[in-house]
């Protein structure tokens, strides 16, 4: 059944195949419901793969399906296969699962859009990318799935490009990503110099004969990689301009899977991580700062989907610290629970823009909890989940990640643990303003000032929130199911119950850290982050639930994000461009076209001058003829005299 | 040409008297691609003469296509005795049959294939009517057979004329029409100039070695250290001027723009693939086979016949309006392509000048065929201008174009970036860098052009040229080159009325520029610029064109077979 592993990536990209060409024909709503029941047969086949994988002994839980030789050039070989292991299985089940859902849920959401069968050509487009990413033998198939998704999240980003902070979003998105693929890029090249493989299995084994300064260098430089794609400090603007795309695409894309990408590939590198100490410190800090940079600035957004974008780079900030502190497991486990509560936020985030007829401003919301129940209801358990209130799963997940980071410093933890407290603070805020207190779109509306055209309809029509259709609907349900009862897969009560740990553990077993806390000791973590969830949502309520109007809470540094977008583009943007223009008007047009139009003007005078010996005289060719003659002879007997 | 023709007897002549030959045993199979063509020919005149009524161009053209696979055929079974059992020779060695003749058999029978095919409609459309266009190719062919497969200087000589006088004629095809006269009387009083120097090349050859047969030539020079060769070297520059000239390279070329121009456009295209085919083979056979121990004297002199060749068929192609004078002098671009792997005189050379005669012949034929068709009747509509806006009214015609067009620039996916590769890479390979460098720097000036008409055909017609400026900028293109080019016509030369052709091609373009300044809509006005009456094609051009373009991107996308063959045909020298 292993050997069926190919049909995973192959599902979508006939979707995309065969949407490609035909998804006009096919037409609104039978496209969707064809890219729908591809993926949803991708994740059954994902399933069977799983169990088989599961029935082997744990020590050979590592299945290379070589497909093609792709790239054959001297020294470099580059295959085309999959890898299945573990990890990568656990990578494609949560991705094909999730995609589905919201495949399902697009259906809905899009139901109105006129480019509708586009819409799922691209979503089928970036599962198979996705796909491939997760599932590739090799650094360099991987590295095709990274641009794939890279690609249709700019495509998706930018789907209403008629829309200018769309078309600039996702050319911002395009940007920044392109600076962490370059380091990805080096990175390949340079385990590639060091180790002459870029195989994943045939690099791991070489590593022992690699020098520390090389590893460290290359784990940093596929990092370099991972901060582009997972939107980490320096580098998550992009991930907040990406929310002008729809609503499924920031679930699926944004926070659930490919944004994961880079965490991904930091577990896949677990034996150059474990090589280079100092890299991974690197990779802990920069995770855990992201974490606060992130919590923080979802503290003071207005916009229903920037709260959950600053959120996600939080998240995410997170799955670094844990990946940074060896705690691979945690950051799968945080990873996998992530996707289930942030793609449900998400699309309860989308229910609720549908049903305030595009509005995204929480300030102008409150109240639907009544109106929209499924929608109030699940957001609930996904928001109780994110901020880690037991029993839901973020708190097993992020459980985890603070105990492994403690382990390494307690530095790290205590920044983990306020930006846990705050994390429950923030989505608290949103909840509240959106779901509780007054209704203040019954008010907010007439003198509404977004957008002319659309406020005197709003006066003329009302407003009636009421909850989605059941595309809509099902994927909530499901997906807050899921979010409970995430935790179940790695409880940490009895060895017995750590069913992911012992599941990863051939892939990353060698090289986890193992911390043996006592038992009062797991105790203690527990209630300590228990209270630090209960806290932030006890102050969320105490705040929020009454007032919407606090400007003391939301300071102009936190809303612009500590204003690292700003100075990012004072500083790199501006200088490019400046730099741009001066190449452009300068060297481009005087030195380049200087010299281009020159040799052209001397080829047309020299062509012109030449021409005029054809004068169409008989006799002056039969000249030029004896002329070539005598010179020809006269240098053919002086070299033979002399 | 008479005198050179006497000349020729008069060496015959002696040498029969010198060795006293008697009539030799000659080997009909060997030679059977020649004869089936010679007599086909002779079946052609009989039927055209037996017929009581005339018969149509298109019955000529398919007994023509029929020989010449028949021909084809034949080449590629000797092809394969000659792989087998060795290279046959015949009529006293005057014919030697290997590798390298055959590759050029097999050359010359694709150019016979596709010429009739692209002829045909031509020929109905001018309304000339009998077998002679066929007959004369037919003719020159089998002459540039024989060049291919002589192994002796006389036959050289013999099968250089007898490509050649079918040429002359061919040129003067279309008697209605002065240029196309001028052109064959250009080429025929210029030929017989050059076939002198020829036959003088092969007197002192002979004076030097006692010999015209090249294989006792080579015998002799590797017995003899020849001390002072004074004799020897100058004959060799002969023959070399003599090739030189019929494969049109610089200096030597100046017949070639105006016979190309003023000949009736599908022979102009026979001619360019023929003659280069024919030249090239003798001329190669001749200096890497005979005189490889020469090569320091010759090698520094195809340098710079190269050189030049490369550049002034670049540059000058440049500044040409009419089409068919800039495929001219782009032809003798591609000469000097070919001389590369002639100065490189390796067999990798040899086999880059093979794989290039053999693409460019088709990719020629074609590119004048489309030409034919866009000129329309009475050819007076080759100026560039005309292509303007093809790409929306026949975007068939204008695509095969584009393919023949990018080809002969050297675009990947084509046979002329093979083509262009192996000889480059040879001439590298031989430590010639600067020629290779030239030969690049040329193929750079070249592309311009090239791309100039694709870039026309395909621009919108009524789009690309905002209002009257573009009119009038394009009337005194059209206008100046008109003007400068024939000026000796002025002094009586045999070109028609330049002062005519020059207000034919300016009026219209003018006057659409004035109702440019008056109407507003561009667009209107703009169809009145290339306002061209539709191009009449036929299935046998389309077919034709469609084997010209199909051989140029198939053995573009997959060049190993015809590499194969040009290399086990220097292999089989």
């Amino acid at each position: 059944m292993i050997h069926a592993a190919f049909l995973i990536p192959l599902f979508p990209l006939v979707g995309f195949a065969v949407l490609a060409p035909f998804g006009r024909k096919l037409g609104n709503p039978l496209a969707g419901w064809i890219a729908t029941l591809l993926v949803a047969a991708s994740f059954v086949v994902t399933v069977l793969v799983f169990v088989a994988l599961f029935r082997i002994a744990p020590a050979h839980r590592s299945v290379t399906e070589p497909w093609f030789d792709w790239i054959s050039v001297d020294r470099l070989r580059v295959g085309a296969g999959l890898l299945v292991d573990p990890l990568s299985l656990t990578m494609a089940s949560f991705v094909t699962g999730v995609s589905a859902l919201i495949h399902l849920y697009s259906i809905g959401y899009m139901r109105h859009d006129e480019q509708f069968p586009k819409f799922f050509t691209y979503l089928n487009l970036f599962v198979f990318s996705m796909l491939m990413l997760v599932l590739a033998d090799n650094f360099v198939l991987s590295f095709l799935g990274w641009e794939g998704v890279g690609v249709c999240s700019y495509f998706l980003i930018a789907f209403w490009f008629d829309r200018a902070e769309a078309a600039s979003a996702g050319k911002k998105a395009m940007i920044f990503n392109r600076i962490g693929d370059a380091g990805f890029l080096l990175g390949i090249f340079l385990v590639f110099e060091r180790t002459g493989s870029v195989q994943y299995t045939t690099v791991f084994a070489r590593l022992g004969h690699v020098g520390t300064p090389s590893l460290v260098a290359i784990a940093l430089l596929l990092f370099l990689g991972a901060v582009g794609k997972s939107a980490q400090i320096p580098l998550f603007p992009w991930l907040a301009d990406a929310m002008a795309g729809p609503t499924p695409v920031s679930a699926l894309i944004h926070a659930a899977t490919m944004v994961t990408a880079g965490v991904y590939l930091m577990c896949r590198i677990n034996p150059v991580l474990h090589l280079a100490p100092d890299a991974a410190h690197v990779i802990a800090w920069v995770g855990v700062a992201t974490a606060f940079v992130g919590a923080t600035s979802a503290c003071a957004q207005d916009d229903i989907k920037k709260v959950l974008a600053y959120s996600t780079v939080s998240q995410l900030g997170y799955m670094f610290l844990a990946a940074g502190s060896g705690a691979y497991v945690a950051a799968i486990f945080l990873m996998l629970t992530h996707a289930f509560y942030k793609a449900l936020l998400f699309l309860g985030a989308g229910s609720v823009i549908h049903a305030m007829d595009e509005d995204q401003d929480i300030k102008n919301m409150g109240g639907l909890a009544k109106l929209m129940p499924i929608t109030g209801v699940t957001f609930l358990v996904g928001w109780l989940s994110i901020a880690g209130v037991p029993p839901f799963s973020g708190f097993w997940s992020k459980g985890d990640v603070l105990q492994n980071a403690w382990a390494v410093t307690p530095a790290l933890w205590a920044i983990g643990a306020v930006t846990a407290a705050l994390t429950a603070y923030y989505m608290g805020r949103e909840y509240f303003l959106v779901f509780q207190g007054q209704r203040r779109w019954v008010e907010a509306r007439p003198e509404a000032s977004h957008g002319p055209e659309h406020g005197e309809s709003y006066t003329a029509r009302g407003l009636h929130p009421h909850d989605p259709t059941w595309h809509m609907s099902v994927p909530l349900v499901v997906l807050a199911a899921l979010a409970v009862l995430g935790g179940l897969v790695n409880l940490p009560f009895h060895p017995s119950l750590v069913f992911l740990e012992r599941w990863l553990s051939p892939v990353v077993g060698a090289t986890l850290l193992q911390h043996h806390f006592s038992a009062g000791a797991e105790w203690l973590f527990a209630l300590v982050d228990a209270a630090l969830a209960i806290l932030g949502v006890a102050v969320a309520a105490a705040l929020w639930r009454k007032s919407s109007d606090r400007p003391a809470l939301e300071p102009r540094f936190l809303s612009m994000a500590w204003w690292v977008d700003a100075a990012e583009d004072r500083l790199v943007a501006r200088t490019g461009e400046a730099l741009a223009s001066f190449t452009a008007t300068v060297v481009e047009s005087r030195v380049v076209d200087g010299a281009v139009n020159g040799v052209a003007s001397l080829v047309r005078t020299t062509g012109e001058r030449l021409r005029r010996v054809q004068s169409g005289y008989v006799r002056s060719y039969a000249l030029g003829l004896t002329a070539g003659v005598v010179v020809l002879l006269a240098y053919l007997l002086v070299r033979v005299g002399s | 040409m008479i005198g050179s023709a006497h000349l020729a007897g008069v060496v015959g002549a002696r040498l029969v008297a010198a060795s006293g030959i008697t009539i030799p045993h000659i080997d009909y199979t060997a030679i059977l691609p020649e004869l089936i063509l010679l007599g086909g020919m002779l079946l052609l005149l009989a039927a055209a003469a037996l017929s009581p009524r005339p018969l149509p161009t298109e019955a000529y053209a398919t007994a023509t296509v029929g020989l010449a696979t028949a021909s084809l055929v034949t080449s590629l079974v000797l092809w394969r005795d000659v792989t087998d059992r060795g290279p046959l020779t015949t009529v006293a060695h005057s014919i030697d049959v290997d590798g390298f003749a055959l590759f050029f058999l097999v050359t010359i029978s694709c150019i016979l294939v596709v010429a009739p095919m692209l002829g045909a409609g031509y020929l109905r459309r001018e309304r000339i009517s009998g077998p002679e266009y066929y007959v004369l190719a037919l003719i020159s062919g089998s002459g540039a057979m024989f060049m291919a497969s002589a192994n002796d200087l006389v036959l050289v000589f013999l099968g250089l004329e007898i490509l050649s006088i079918p040429l002359y004629v061919l040129a003067g095809l279309d008697h209605r029409r002065e240029a196309s006269g001028e052109a064959a009387m250009k080429y025929f009083v210029l030929g017989a100039f050059s076939s002198a120097i020829f036959v003088y090349g092969i007197a002192l050859t002979y004076g030097a070695t006692g010999s015209t047969n090249l294989a006792e030539i080579g015998a002799f020079l590797a017995r003899n250290v020849v001390t002072s060769d004074g004799v020897l070297i100058g004959g060799l520059g002969l023959l070399l001027v003599g090739f030189a000239f019929k494969v049109a390279a610089v200096p030597f070329h100046m017949w070639t723009p105006d016979v190309y121009q003023g000949a009736p456009t599908p022979a102009t295209g026979f001619m360019a693939a023929m003659a280069k085919a024919g030249g090239f083979a003798a001329l190669l056979r001749v200096f890497v086979s005979t005189f490889p121990s020469l090569r320091s004297s010759w090698q520094p002199v195809v340098f710079v016949l190269a050189a030049l060749t490369l550049l002034v068929g670049a540059v000058v192609a440049v500044v040409q309006s009419d089409v068919k004078r800039m495929l001219s002098y782009s032809s003798i671009n591609h000469a000097g392509f070919v001389l590369l792997g002639l100065q490189a005189a390796t067999a990798r050379g040899v086999a880059g000048s093979l794989y290039y005669v053999f693409t460019y012949g088709l990719v020629v034929l074609g590119s004048f065929a489309v030409v034919s068709l866009v000129g329309g009747s009475g050819e007076d509509r080759h100026d560039l201008a005309r292509f303007r806006g093809l790409g929306r009214r026949q975007p068939v015609i204008a695509t095969a174009f584009a393919v023949l067009l990018l080809a002969q620039a050297g675009a990947p996916f084509t046979t002329g970036f093979f083509a262009k590769l192996y000889v480059v890479e040879a001439a590298a390979a031989a430590h010639s860098y600067l020629l290779a460098a030239i030969a690049m720097g040329s193929a750079a000036i070249a592309a311009f052009f090239y791309l100039r008409v694709v870039f026309l055909m395909f621009s919108d017609a009524g789009a690309a040229a905002p209002a009257g400026e573009g009119a009038t900028a394009r009337a005194v293109e059209a206008a100046r080159p008109a003007g400068i080019e024939p000026a000796g016509a002025a002094g009586g030369s045999w070109v028609p009325e330049p002062s005519g052709a020059v207000a034919t091609m300016v009026a219209p373009v003018t006057r659409s520029a004035a109702a440019d300044a008056r109407s507003v809509s561009s667009g209107v006005v703009a169809l009145d610029v290339s306002g061209e009456p539709p191009v009449a094609t036929s299935p046998w051009i389309l077919a034709g064109l469609g084997i010209c373009v199909a051989v140029t991107v198939v053995f573009g996308v997959w060049p190993q077979p015809l590499v194969e063959f040009a290399h086990q045909a220097t292999l089989l020298f």
